[in-house]
């Protein structure tokens, strides 16, 4: 059974029941609650409420101008919210409610992994060790956080077949960019100026702006009619001014590269590095590995594979692995084991690239992950993609049924890997619904939509990717409820050209938001 | 033994049957066998969860936590006091587990919270545009660079030595590849000596960078520097240090064009060093070429007050190779911590805070500055943190100030070989003037302990 939109807890419109109640198509709906009227923590602010106590001052004060001429003294406080501690915790407590969260329900959003976060890692990650360790603590103090960054070092390494980690970057793109400079200084050392970097026409939109980035031209590799790298164009544009191919594999589409050792050949051939964007690592643990595939780059998603909560927009981290030729450039410092058994922060590395980003990284990404792996091993990494493997398949093979699929075909008819592709073009001709129209029925019903419009070669796309944690009956339950939104869309399309009913707000009008718009609270 | 998973031996036969495949094996038949894994991952079998906790508290007792000493380390990241509040709301699942806000109707907690965050950077920093927030400070720093490439497209960045050396060497990192490069301004009694910058600055020089206060502490009279960093078309790029500017003269004040900075001071934990997150503010003439995500106010089809992502023309999904940042995933939920802590604060409370600092600091270095053996390494004005220079070794200094429960600071001898003895001592609100003054008789000791030979 899908959910009713009576279930959802974010309900509770009074713009339902003029839109789709009123036509009496029989929607069962409770009485819509008022919705609250947004309103910011400055309009709250009143002179004279505060929150912070400061500590005593326990020193002779000194005048102000003693310390810190007039001229570079602030003269206006900045206008912060004047607010007690208890408004504050109400307004940002209501405010969370106003969001739909991985803890509430399905979030089938393709390319990102949306897995449980174990609550065993928010406890781990509040320890005084952990959270209160200062970053520039000397070494021999911090061996406890050094140890632990060490052992993910290696125990991500295993998982990408690939020896050497640098657990620097900051996001899935932060290590494309490490990534890439890598690759140009591998090259440049070797007195080779090469300037383009190929990106396939499935790659997501931090791959091409990456190249930019870091100073290459961006030539586009087209797609074969299975879904895989198009060889004849890869062997076309592969020339000696190429320095890297990025590429995602499984793909965005969701499949597996079958040429993905002729690829590798192609690329070295012209002695061009192989990067693997690992956005969608969480098919293959313990099952291929990039290394294997001939990769020379790997990042990895902490916040997608290795469940770090996402946090609305991060943090995560972006950890890269790479091999012998690629290791002498790694950014600096490196964690590593001395002779002694201690482990140090070892800057000497004439060839690095230098620092990505201040200190040593997000480490309290790197204790999540690293208790994810303890909790799992090694067979649970395999066991856990070889279920997200089965419930995509799964998936998809209810949304092959009558009744949807002449709607969503999937864009490439095979098996998939972790996540599958549907296009909403037959719908969208057929019905006059876009695929914008049944993600947002889809709010209704209490799921979080599939990433919609991407990849951008699959016309009206809907990329899936269940993950591994959701149970069977949720994955009917999904199934079912894109079966009944078509359902009603075949009996009336406007219901989803209108949805959603039963959000905090409606659609909203993002042209004019980008056309006169407003980036702070006026004051 | 994968316990986050769900799926029974029976659903594993049913599902697999509606696939119309027999094995779970089968699901992998495009994987050539020639890059299959044809053994089990060399990573120790799955553990129970309370001997994942087990393990790891073991590993996290063997750091010393600034809750294990009395800390004076600063160096770009400080011990200041996480209120309560704080963890509790970025506990809660609804800011905690989400994605990006990429369904407006139910992610208005989210985008509300990255308005309201927007407004208070845009308030501190005294420029009129935030963005949602980039990774941390020294990357914050190169994108700065970035975008000053991307806007005047000239090639040279003149760098204050004063600016923290991992944003420096992250300038750097990044600046070889879009092929810009990075000069140094020397300094000069502790802070950016303007007649270097004015000797340095030509038509060609595509931004400056100066920090605030500087990394020995030192605040910048930017009221000086300001006028010769913009005069040939530069951009002026400023990384302040949040907090600092409850007392200080906000960069929009001497229409600096870029104001960013590390986050952490507000609201998030140290954490070893991250996730904090970075902040980029910038006058109304940059907006379209922001790096990251960016909220704005609209309404909804019933005319309710809503939020959106806006200005996407300038991200990576939308303009791929063009975009003016690769930059997606950033540090929303640290973002979240440093809106909730400079409401906690208010308007009063973060000059009353930067205040407080501002007292103990000048107590602090005038105690410390009177000890044998110790002096200061520059004059200047500071806030919360002053780089004093020993008359001893620095790191055995430290350890010996360690072995008492004392960390005294920051060996600046790590990054600046012109100060082979010099300490950067911070006082945040958490260190007392009773901190203070047991920092002043073990370094004292030390030093002399030191200088006459003491073992230790
Ligand atoms: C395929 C792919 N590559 C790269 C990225 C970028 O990762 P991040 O958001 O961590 O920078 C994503 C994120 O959605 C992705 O799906």
């Amino acid at each position: 059974m899908s959910k009713t939109m009576n279930d959802n807890r974010l309900h509770g419109d009074p713009g339902i029941a003029d839109t789709a109640g009123q036509d009496g198509r029989g929607l069962s709906l409770e009485m819509p609650k008022q919705r609250d009227r947004a309103v910011t923590i400055f309009e709250k602010s009143k002179a004279g409420r505060r929150a912070f106590v400061a500590p005593e001052l326990d020193v002779d004060a000194q005048p102000l101008d003693d310390l810190i001429p007039a001229r570079m003294r602030r003269t206006e406080p900045p206008r912060l919210p004047e607010i007690s501690e208890p408004e504050i915790n109400r307004h940002y407590k209501r405010l969370s409610t106003r969001n739909f969260d991985l803890d509430e329900g399905f979030y089938p959003l393709g390319s990102c992994t949306m897995k449980h976060n174990p609550k065993l890692h928010e406890r781990i990650a509040a320890l005084p060790g952990n959270a209160r360790l200062h970053p520039a603590q000397a070494p021999e103090r911090a061996q406890g956080a050094l140890e632990l960054m060490y052992e993910l070092q290696v125990a991500l390494g295993e998982v990408a077949g690939l020896p050497h980690v640098s657990l620097q970057p900051s996001a899935g793109s932060h290590g494309e960019l490490a990534g890439v400079l890598l690759t140009r200084a591998y090259h440049e050392d070797r007195g080779d100026h090469r300037t383009k970097v190929l990106t396939p026409d499935t790659a997501h939109g931090t791959n091409p702006a990456t190249v930019t980035m870091a100073g290459y031209e961006v030539v586009k590799v087209g797609t074969d009619p299975d879904g895989g790298v198009d060889l004849e164009d890869l062997r076309a544009k592969a020339d000696d001014q190429v320095a890297c191919l990025m590429l995602t594999n499984p793909s965005t589409l969701g499949l597996f590269d079958r040429n993905i050792e002729e690829i590798a050949s192609i690329v070295h051939g012209v002695g061009a590095t192989l990067y693997y964007d690992g956005a969608n690592l969480n098919a293959v643990m313990g099952i291929s590995r990039p290394g294997d595939m001939g990769f020379d780059i790997v990042h990895y998603n902490l916040h997608k594979t290795f469940t770090q909560p996402h946090g609305g927009g991060g943090p995560g981290a972006g950890p890269i692995a790479v091999s012998d030729r690629i290791e002498p450039y790694l950014p600096r410092p490196q964690v590593v084991q001395g002779d002694d058994g201690s482990f140090v922060l070892d800057y000497d590395r004439p060839k690095s690239i230098g620092r990505l980003r201040g200190f040593q990284g997000n480490y309290g990404v790197f204790v999540r992950s690293y208790a994810y792996i303890l909790s799992l091993g090694g067979d649970g990494l395999r066991e856990a993609s070889e279920t997200a493997v089965l419930n995509a398949n799964y998936l998809l093979a209810r949304l092959r049924e009558a009744g949807v699929a002449e709607y969503l075909p999937v864009a490439y008819d095979r098996l998939c890997m972790h996540e599958f592709v549907l296009s909403g073009a037959p719908m969208k001709r057929e019905l006059g619904l876009k695929t914008l129209d049944l993600a947002k029925r889809l709010l209704d019903f209490g799921f979080h939509p599939p990433t919609v419009y991407f990849p951008l070669l699959v016309d009206e796309a809907l990329l899936v990717e269940p993950t591994e944690t959701e149970t069977k009956e949720t994955l009917d339950a999904f199934a079912d409820t894109i079966a009944e939104i078509l359902r009603e869309g075949e009996q009336d399309p406007e219901i989803a050209r209108n949805a959603p009913y039963t959000t905090p707000v409606r659609r909203l009008d993002e042209a004019g938001a980008a056309k006169r718009p407003v980036l702070r609270q006026p004051l | 033994m994968s316990r986050y998973t769900s799926a029974t031996d029976a659903d594993r036969r049913e599902m697999l049957d509606a696939i119309g495949v027999e094995t779970i094996e089968d699901l992998f038949a495009d994987i050539p066998a020639g890059v299959r894994l044809d053994r089990p991952l060399d990573i120790a079998a799955g553990l129970s969860e309370q001997d994942v906790y087990a393990r790891m508290r073991r590993l996290a007792s063997r750091n010393v936590s600034t809750e294990d000493e009395i800390s004076f380390l600063g160096a770009g990241m400080y011990d200041h006091y996480v209120p309560a509040l704080v963890d509790n709301l970025l506990s809660r699942s609804e800011f905690l587990t989400p994605y990006t806000p990429y369904q407006p109707e139910i992610s208005q907690g989210s985008l509300q919270v990255m308005f309201e965050y927007q407004t208070a950077i845009s308030e501190v920093t005294g420029l009129p545009v935030s963005n949602a927030s980039v990774y941390e400070g020294p990357s914050a720093v190169a994108a700065a660079g970035y975008l000053a490439r991307l806007h005047n497209k000239r090639g040279r960045f003149l760098v204050s030595r004063g600016l923290h050396p991992h944003a420096l060497e992250t300038l750097r990192t990044n600046a070889h590849g879009f092929g810009a490069t990075v000069e140094e301004l020397p300094l000069s009694d502790g802070v950016t000596d303007p007649d270097a910058l004015a000797a340095a600055m030509g038509d060609d020089v595509a931004a400056v960078f100066l920090a605030q206060p500087n990394f020995l502490g030192a605040v910048e009279d930017l009221e000086a520097l300001a006028p010769l960093a913009r005069s040939t078309g530069a951009l002026l790029i400023v990384a302040a240090d949040p907090l600092t500017l409850g007392v200080l003269k906000p960069p929009g004040d001497f229409d600096v064009d870029i104001c960013v900075g590390e986050g952490q001071t507000l609201g998030n934990r140290l954490d070893f060093g991250g996730p904090s997150f970075g902040f980029f503010a910038v006058q109304e003439h940059l907006v379209r070429k922001l790096p990251g995500r960016l909220v704005g106010e609209t309404t909804d089809v019933d005319g309710r007050r809503g939020f959106v992502l806006t200005l996407q023309t300038r991200e990576q999904h939308i303009r791929r190779e063009k975009a003016t940042s690769n930059i997606c995933t950033a540090q929303a939920l640290n973002a979240l911590a440093g809106v909730i802590y400079l409401s906690w604060l208010g308007r009063h409370g973060i000059t009353e805070l930067a205040e407080l600092m501002l007292q103990r600091t000048a107590y602090a270095r005038a105690e410390l500055a009177a000890l044998e053996g110790v002096e200061l390494l520059h004059e200047q004005p500071v806030v919360r943190e002053f780089a004093v220079t020993l008359d001893a070794s620095v790191d055995r200094v430290i350890e010996r100030c360690a072995a008492e429960g004392v960390n005294p600071g920051y060996a600046l001898g790590r990054d600046f070989d012109e100060h082979p003895d010099g300490l950067l001592v911070a006082i945040t609100e958490q260190r007392s003037r009773a901190d203070i003054d047991r920092l002043v008789s073990v370094l004292g000791a030390a030093v002399t302990a030191e200088r006459t030979g003491v073992m230790a």
